[in-house]
Formats: C-alpha cells, structure tokens, sequence
C-alpha cells in the first residue's frame, strides 16, 4: 500500500483526530490505568503520520519490506499508537479495549513480539531514537526506501542516551530519519521546565547538525506542513519540536480535576462521559 | 608460567584475535552481519571486519547506550549486528539498552565482551568485565558462551552466526594456551570433556579450563583422577554433562573467572543441588574487585591457579 493510498485531507484528518481521542479515553478507563493524558497530546502527530500521507504501511502485511517505521519512543503513549493503528485496519476497535488486561497483546507499553505492526518495544525512555538510527541504517543498506519516524516525549529528553544518538544519527547524515519531539511541557511529578529543563531543544538540536522545525504540535495543519518539509530534506535528519499540551482536546475536563497534568491516570467513567461529551 | 604450561600445552592466540579473524572469515558468507562499535574496534578486533568490509561497519563512537539500542534496530531490519567492547562497559554500561532494546525484543544481535575477567591486568578493576556472566545469564533467553582458546572461539563464532537469537560471547585480552585443535566438536549448549577421570571432576571456562588441566595433570600425580569439563555454555547449561559427572565421579569443582555471584558455579550448582546433591568447591574471584598489575600475578594473588583448584579439590574428595 502506497502512501498516497491512505492520505486523508485536513478536513478529514480532523475528525481522525476525534476519532483517536475517543478510543485513547474509552481504552484507558476500561483498563482503569494507563496514561492518556500523554496519549492526548501526541494525537496530531501520530494522526498526520499514519492518515496525512507520511507512512507506507501494509496492514494485510506488516513485515513487508518496504514499509516505513514508526517507533513510539515515549511508550507510555501508547494508547494513541493502538487507535491509529486499529483505524488503519491491524485489528479491531474491539480488540484494544482489552488494553492492559491479562492475555492481551495490547500491553501497557508497546511490545513487537506479540502485536505485528510495532516496530519496537519500548517503555524505558530514551532507547527509540537510538533503535531508529539502527533501522535507517539498516533500510540503508537494504535499499529499499524506508523511512523511519521516532516519537519522543520532552520529558523524555533527559536520558543521556536521545543526546548520544543526536550525535550518531548525524554522523551517518540519516535523512530518512525524522525525530518529533511531543513537548507537552510536563512529565510525571510536574512541570519539565522545573524537573530537568534543557531549554530551546531547536537550538540544542540545530546545533548537532540536525534539520529542525518548531511547531503547534496540536495544530493538524501545522504537523502536516511540517512532515511536508521534512520530508523534502534527505541529506541530513530532521526534528520537529511539537509543542502541545499535555490532555489536549479535553483540557476543561482535566482542569476541573485540579491536575492539568493528568500523569499516569485514567479518567473515571464519570470523566470519560464528561470527555467525551466534550470531543463530541 | 601461564595456565596450561605445566601439562604442556601450547600457548595460542588471545580469544580476542580469534574472534576477530573468524568475523571477517564469516563475512562473505554472511552478508547480513554488521559490526557496531564503541571506539574500541582495535582492541575487541572488530576492525580486522570493519577493514574487510567498512560500509557494514559502524563506529558509534564512545556511546555505549546509543550503540546497542542501534544493534536492536539494525537487528530488525534483517541484519546481524555483532556489538563489541570490552565486556565492563558493555554489560554494565548498557545494561537496560542490552535487556531492552536486545533481549525483550529477542533480537538476533551477538553481544562480544572482549577484556573479560583480571588477566587483562595493568588497566586495573575499573577495565575489568567480572560480573558479566551474570548479568548477561540473568536475562531471559540469552544465550552466553565463555570460551577458553582460539580454535573454539573461532567456533563458537560461527555456531553463534548459525543460531538465531540474542547471543553474549565472553572473551579475553591475553594470549591463552590451546586446549584444542582444528576440526574439534563446539556445539552451543554441549559441554566438551576435555580430559576424563573418575574421582571428580573440574568444570571450568575460559582460561581456567587451562588451570584445570594443569590441576588434573598434577592431582593424577597424587593419584586421583579428575575429570576437566570445559563448560563454554554458560546458559543453556549443559545439565547432561553436569549430572553425568556428579553420577560418576561424587564430586565437582567449579573455576571460573568471575565473581563468586551468579556466573558458571551457580548455574552448575543449582543443577547439582536439584538432581545429583554431591559436595561441591568453587574457584573464582569471590566477592571483590581486583587491581592494577601484571596478568599472572593477580592471578596467582586472587586464586585463579592450578594450585587452587587442587586445594578445592582437596575439600571435595
């Protein structure tokens, strides 16, 4: 399947959106854990990538050889990569309400040897960009066109090992490999500016050599163009800092909770009504 | 005086030059294989491929995390990455890179710790890989293989091509004594018997199937026959082998360049204690770090010796 093949127009990529935003509510409140405010603000990026014309997949053949990459590096997200993927037709919408649960594969951090179609288990923070240089390496030397999209989470960004493969990605000049940073602004015990702050990333990034982009990182228009662009890039690898918000699409009902943050929780059934209700 | 000299064994190849010749040997029959590197290619011997074939090997540079989660994603496109340093920084350095991005995922990347164990001498404890048998067996579904001369490191470097799995290979900097010859039997997970006896028997690897040699030479002297099993397969243990020898011989000696904790003598002892209770000695580092000196002397200053295997013999027979 060609990437053309699935590109949906903005208009229709918005309601994907919703699409994913609701099932990223009903899977993590059925499970009664998990993480969807993370979840949340990764939608416009993972939706673009999978819906907007960025990714050749194969949903009928998930090894197929000549397909893009996708790693969710911040794994606790991944309620957004098991919508997107149940949308683009590697299994049910049924099957990832049994997220987290004993016996599924929809564990609660991605995990390849039991769901074809993840291309990496992660879940330690800080191992996807390093995973992905290895698989643009290796599409490298397979010739076969592949490219390779890394998802990062900003807190994320201070394990030491994003910044070793920073310095290894553009050492191999890897222009078929994209890294978007979801900078949400917060990690698990508050805000990433106060926990660990590194400052502008598109300063620090640019600086080892990398194409970089910053971005409304929940403006489907703006991840769209920006994909767009990088995409044009193939001498070198390319960033985009997305800055978003952590719960985007539901902010009012998390504030009304007194935690905009929202880490590592699901919402009750009570919250999800309200949620969803608001996504309409 | 080095291990093995005193039953006249020749000395030999390090492991280390082995492995390096057999991985360039086996890459026109591999095209698959690719070497990641930690910027110590000249000591692990990498370099020997990397020369051969340069646009399969890659250089990370002083990045050990970096360098093993790429070993994973490399692995998942197809490829056999061989990553290779010296066994401290990649087992240690990398540990939750190798759990990770390695053995969770059970890629078909072949982990080469080079510099294993206090023969490597003048560089001191910091340099030196005593725990990594531990760490790497401690992992579900690693294969970890600890050789003992150049000609089953040349094997073993081939069967470890053959089989498909995340695999750890143990190897040493100082030239070591030749305890086989070509054409000789390596099977992954079958232990060789090196020299039968009936009395007791020595399991060892590494260079220390050289020490027992040497202990086996001269216990015969006294009149006991042991019987030496170079256990290079660590896990999956040979339990046959080992359930065999405590069958027919009433006793075992475990050597090892290790550490006390979780390396060969535990993994034959919990076969032991399991099937074939028999008494049971072991040779090893114990629970410390070593220190900065000359290979033979730290040896001799922290156990590893014939003369030690015969003492823990002693308590055993």
């Amino acid at each position: 399947m060609a990437a053309q093949a699935n590109a949906l127009s903005l208009e229709e990529l918005k309601e994907k959106g919703k699409v994913l935003r609701r099932q990223i509510i009903r899977m993590t409140t059925e499970a009664g854990s998990g993480h969807p405010s993370s979840s949340l603000s990764a939608v416009e990026v993972v939706n673009a990538l999978w819906f907007g014309g960025f990714m050749k997949y194969d949903p009928q053949n998930p090894t197929w050889e000549g397909r893009d990459r996708f790693i969710l590096s911040k794994g606790h997200a991944v309620p957004v990569l098991y919508a997107a993927m149940a949308e683009a037709g590697y299994f049910s919408v049924d099957d990832i309400m049994t997220l987290r649960k004993l016996g599924s594969p929809f564990e609660g951090h991605p995990n390849m040897k039991r769901l074809p179609g993840i291309e990496a288990s992660t879940g330690s923070l800080g191992q996807g960009l390093s995973l992905g240089i290895g698989q643009a390496l290796g599409a490298r030397l397979n010739q076969n066109g592949s490219n390779v999209f890394v998802v990062i989470g900003d807190g994320e960004m201070g394990e030491g090992q994003v910044w070793e493969a920073l310095a290894g990605a553009e050492k191999y000049k890897l222009g078929n490999l994209t890294a978007i940073i979801d900078q949400n602004g917060y990690q698990q015990t508050g805000a990433t500016k106060d926990v660990l702050d590194f400052g502008s990333f598109e300063e620090k990034i640019s600086s080892f050599g990398w194409h970089t982009q910053t971005i409304e990182g929940n403006c489907q228009e703006s991840v769209v163009n920006a994909l767009e662009t990088a995409s044009k890039i193939t001498d070198r690898p390319k960033a985009i800092i997305a800055k978003t918000k952590k719960g985007y699409g539901i902010l009012p009902v998390l504030e009304e909770t007194g935690d905009s943050n929202y880490h590592g929780k699901p919402l009750s059934p009570e919250l999800a009504e309200k949620a969803l209700a608001l996504l309409g | 005086m080095y291990l093995g000299e005193m039953s006249g064994l020749k000395i030999g190849q390090a492991t280390r030059d082995a492995f390096g010749d057999a991985l360039k040997d086996l890459g026109t029959q591999y095209p698959e294989i690719v070497t990641v590197d930690g910027d110590v290619g000249n000591s692990t011997r990498t370099e020997v491929f990397a020369n051969a074939f340069p646009e399969r090997a890659f250089n990370m540079g002083i990045a050990e995390s970096n360098m093993v989660s790429v070993a994973g994603g490399l692995a998942s496109t197809g490829k056999i990455p061989v990553v290779a340093s010296f066994s401290a920084f990649l087992l240690c350095n990398a540990y939750d890179q190798i759990r990770m991005s390695i053995a969770f995922p059970n890629m078909n990347v072949k982990l080469v710790g080079t510099h294993a164990g206090i023969s490597i001498g003048e560089d001191g404890p910091s340099q030196m890989g005593i725990e990594d048998v531990s760490l790497a067996c401690s992992l579900p579904g690693m294969v970890v293989i600890v050789t003992a001369d150049a000609v089953s490191t040349k094997a073993a470097t081939a069967a470890m091509m053959e089989y498909e799995g995340p695999v750890y290979l143990r190897l040493g900097r100082p030239n070591v004594a030749e305890i086989y010859t070509e054409g000789d039997t390596f099977e992954i997970g079958k232990a060789n018997t090196v020299r039968e006896g009936d009395d007791v028997t020595i399991i060892a690897n590494g260079l220390m199937v050289a020490g027992a040699v040497d202990a086996a030479t001269k216990l015969a002297e006294d009149g006991i026959s042991a019987r030496v099993i170079d256990m290079h397969t660590v896990k999956p243990i040979d339990v046959d082998a080992i359930q065999k020898a405590a069958r027919e011989t009433g006793a075992i000696v475990v050597a090892e360049e290790h550490l006390a904790h979780g390396g060969l003598g535990s993994a034959v002892s919990m076969v032991v204690s399991q099937s074939n209770p028999v008494p049971m000695a072991y040779v090893n580092v114990g629970d410390c770090f070593a220190e900065s000196g000359d290979p033979q002397g730290l040896l001799d200053k922290y156990g590893l010796t014939a003369a030690a295997i015969i003492d823990a013999v002693k308590k055993v027979k």
